[in-house]
């Protein structure tokens, strides 16, 4: 029974991670129809920039406390820089072609991200613990959880939440509604839908600059962070349907859970089976669990 | 108009009657861009039909594990035992999720297949008696019972490479002229005109498949005798990635391609890691953008030999 608790808070934690590192990949391929892989770049960017931003912060003495909006702050700078650059610059003009070939295109582009990480941040790593220990500890059967992994849950809520009620609740919600649906139409109705793509890519990624911020205080920031994300929630992401809200949701919690039941359980498998259930989600469900059916396309 | 043969011999000859004079590192770069070049020419099959693979890692750590469990369970290190056992066994594999993935396209394709290599990885990566995470080192190459002596291995190895690259590439060119082979572009243009020409593009796809990844394997077993050590990178998503790399590089213009585009990124690689280990990767994406962009057809993609 203990065991059992402590496999679903775990996995419940480990869930609301997924969930904010995979929101802003399924938000960017509903909207534009990329399958991103630079996401993994701009969580990378985030925890970067989290990290140091925090760290100068810390060493500055100011208030510890405010170090949580500080990395807030440091995932919006920085997405703010990299972003617009890069849809406006480049993504803009790759629309016309076919899915696979722009997704080849975010590769390049993540292969570029990089490098360009180890030219502003060195190679060395990075540690902030004080925002992960300041929060001090809380008990669940027994067993001490950082109050931080409080944090993530609630970030992940209000994220989820917050993009569900603007999509839905929202005039510009549903005006994106209506570019997802149809973008040609959209267009002819007169909805600015570059401005849409523009600012839908710079919010997903600016997901993924926060989960990487927010993570930055729980790990070593090192060279090479975006490169396991990337798949990770790729497998959240589709294992809910590409482009579903609550198919991401659906996504983390069931990855989040299945993995901490291995961990408990049979160690052994731990990687295996998050892409285990990708390839069986795929297989069965290819576009997802939470997906409607489309019609074969000529 | 028999350019292809002539090229593939010329290229035999010159690496094994040059072979001899080329110092230690470059015959390691040739043999390596041998073993890559047949995983980039099974994906260029791939990509003739549109499709691009996401996890041809897959094969390409099939191939090496299963020449790495020859030499460890069996004690057989033969080269050419090794290659034979590492296209085999990525074959079968490949025919059995043939049948799942033959009925994939577009990003599907790429996302399942990418699944399925992250499945092998997080299976080695756990997996102790396989070395985990380190992985574990291949047993000196040996040719028909014999073991060459230091200075001369790596020619051989090399000159197996060169005699079943070749062979391969010649068999695939062979391939790209039946009509299974020319139904690739057909399907990459119009699926259901070529379903009503009352051909299956399914199994021309399943064809296809369970050949890219029969070369991947024997790539991988090539490899892995070569470096003489194997861990679960192989199978990760970043290998898949330098494959495709490649493959774009080459473009499908011809089976020559794939194996030139793998030298070029050997090279690249090299030079570019020694003079800056920090921007390396950087050029590599650049390098991509650039191609898709500008050469979609792929550095020799003009080059359509017959």
């Amino acid at each position: 029974m203990q065991q059992l608790l402590s496999v679903a808070v775990d996995g419940v934690i480990y869930s609301a991670w997924l969930f904010i590192a995979a929101l802003g990949l399924t938000l960017i391929y509903g909207v534009m129809k990329i399958v991103n892989v630079t996401h993994g770049s701009f969580y990378a960017l985030g925890a970067y920039a989290g990290a140091s931003f925090t760290g100068v912060w810390l060493a500055r003495g100011y208030p510890p406390v405010l170090s949580y909006a500080v990395l807030f702050g440091a995932a919006i700078l920085i997405t703010l820089a990299f972003a617009p650059l890069i849809e406006r610059g480049i993504l803009r003009f790759m629309y016309a072609k076919d899915e696979v070939v722009i997704l080849l295109i975010t590769y390049a582009l993540f292969l570029i991200l990089e490098d360009v990480i180890k030219l502003i941040w060195g190679v060395n790593p990075y540690f902030i613990a004080e925002p992960y220990a300041l929060l001090g500890s809380f008990q669940v059967a027994g067993m001490a959880y950082p109050t931080y992994n409080l944090l993530l849950v609630a970030l992940a809520v209000v994220f989820g939440g917050g993009l569900a009620w603007f999509l839905s609740g929202t005039r510009i919600g549903k005006l994106l509604r209506a570019v997802i649906h149809d973008p040609e139409v959209s267009r002819a109705m007169g909805v600015n839908v570059e401005r849409y793509y523009l600012a839908t890519f710079t919010f997903g990624s600016l997901l993924a600059a926060l989960a990487g911020s927010y993570t930055a205080p729980t790990v070593s920031v090192v060279p090479g962070l975006g490169v396991e994300i990337i798949v990770l929630s790729f497998a959240v992401v589709v294992i809910g349907g590409l482009g579903s809200l609550p198919g991401a949701a659906l996504g983390a919690v069931l990855v989040g859970l299945v993995r901490s039941l291995s961990v408990h359980y049979l160690p052994q498998v731990e990687l295996f089976v998050i892409y285990f259930v990708m390839a069986m989600v795929l297989a069965l469900r290819p576009r997802g669990l939470f997906s409607l059916e489309e019609p074969r396309k000529i | 108009m028999k350019r292809v043969p002539l090229v593939l011999g010329a290229i035999l000859a010159v690496v094994l009657v040059g072979g001899p004079w080329l110092p230690q590192w470059a015959m390691f770069i040739v043999t390596i861009a041998f073993a890559r070049g047949l995983v980039a020419l099974g994906l260029m099959l791939l990509l003739r039909a549109g499709l691009v693979s996401f996890g041809q890692a897959l094969y390409y750590c099939l191939g090496a594990y299963a020449a790495g469990a020859l030499g460890r369970f069996l004690g057989v290190s033969d080269i050419v035992v090794e290659m034979l056992a590492g296209g085999a066994v990525a074959a079968a594999v490949a025919f059995v999720l043939g049948f799942l993935l033959a009925r994939y396209r577009g990003i599907f394709f790429g996302l399942l297949s990418l699944a399925l290599s992250m499945i092998l990885y997080g299976l080695l990566v756990k997996n102790e008696a396989l070395g985990s995470t380190d992985g574990f080192n291949i047993l000196p190459s040996r040719l028909f019972g014999l073991r060459p002596g230091p200075d001369w291995v790596r020619y051989i190895v090399m000159a197996c490479a060169a005699v079943i690259a070749v062979g391969a590439a010649l068999l695939v060119h062979r391939f790209l002229g039946t009509p299974l082979g020319r139904l690739a572009p057909a399907i990459k243009d119009n699926e259901i005109r070529v379903e009503y020409m009352g051909a299956s593009a399914r199994y021309a796809v399943h064809v296809k498949y369970v050949l890219a990844a029969a070369l991947a394997g024997v790539g991988g077993a090539l490899a892995a005798t070569t470096v003489g050590h194997i861990d679960p990178d192989m199978a990760y998503w970043t290998t898949s990635g330098e494959f495709i790399f490649i493959a774009i590089l080459g473009g499908t213009g011809n089976v020559v391609a794939p194996f030139a585009a793998a030298l070029l990124y050997g090279a690249i690689h090299t030079t570019a890691y020694d003079l800056s280990p920090n921007t390396w990767q950087m050029s590599l994406g650049i390098a991509l953008l650039l191609l898709i962009v500008f050469l979609p057809q792929g550095l020799f993609g003009r080059f359509a030999w017959k």
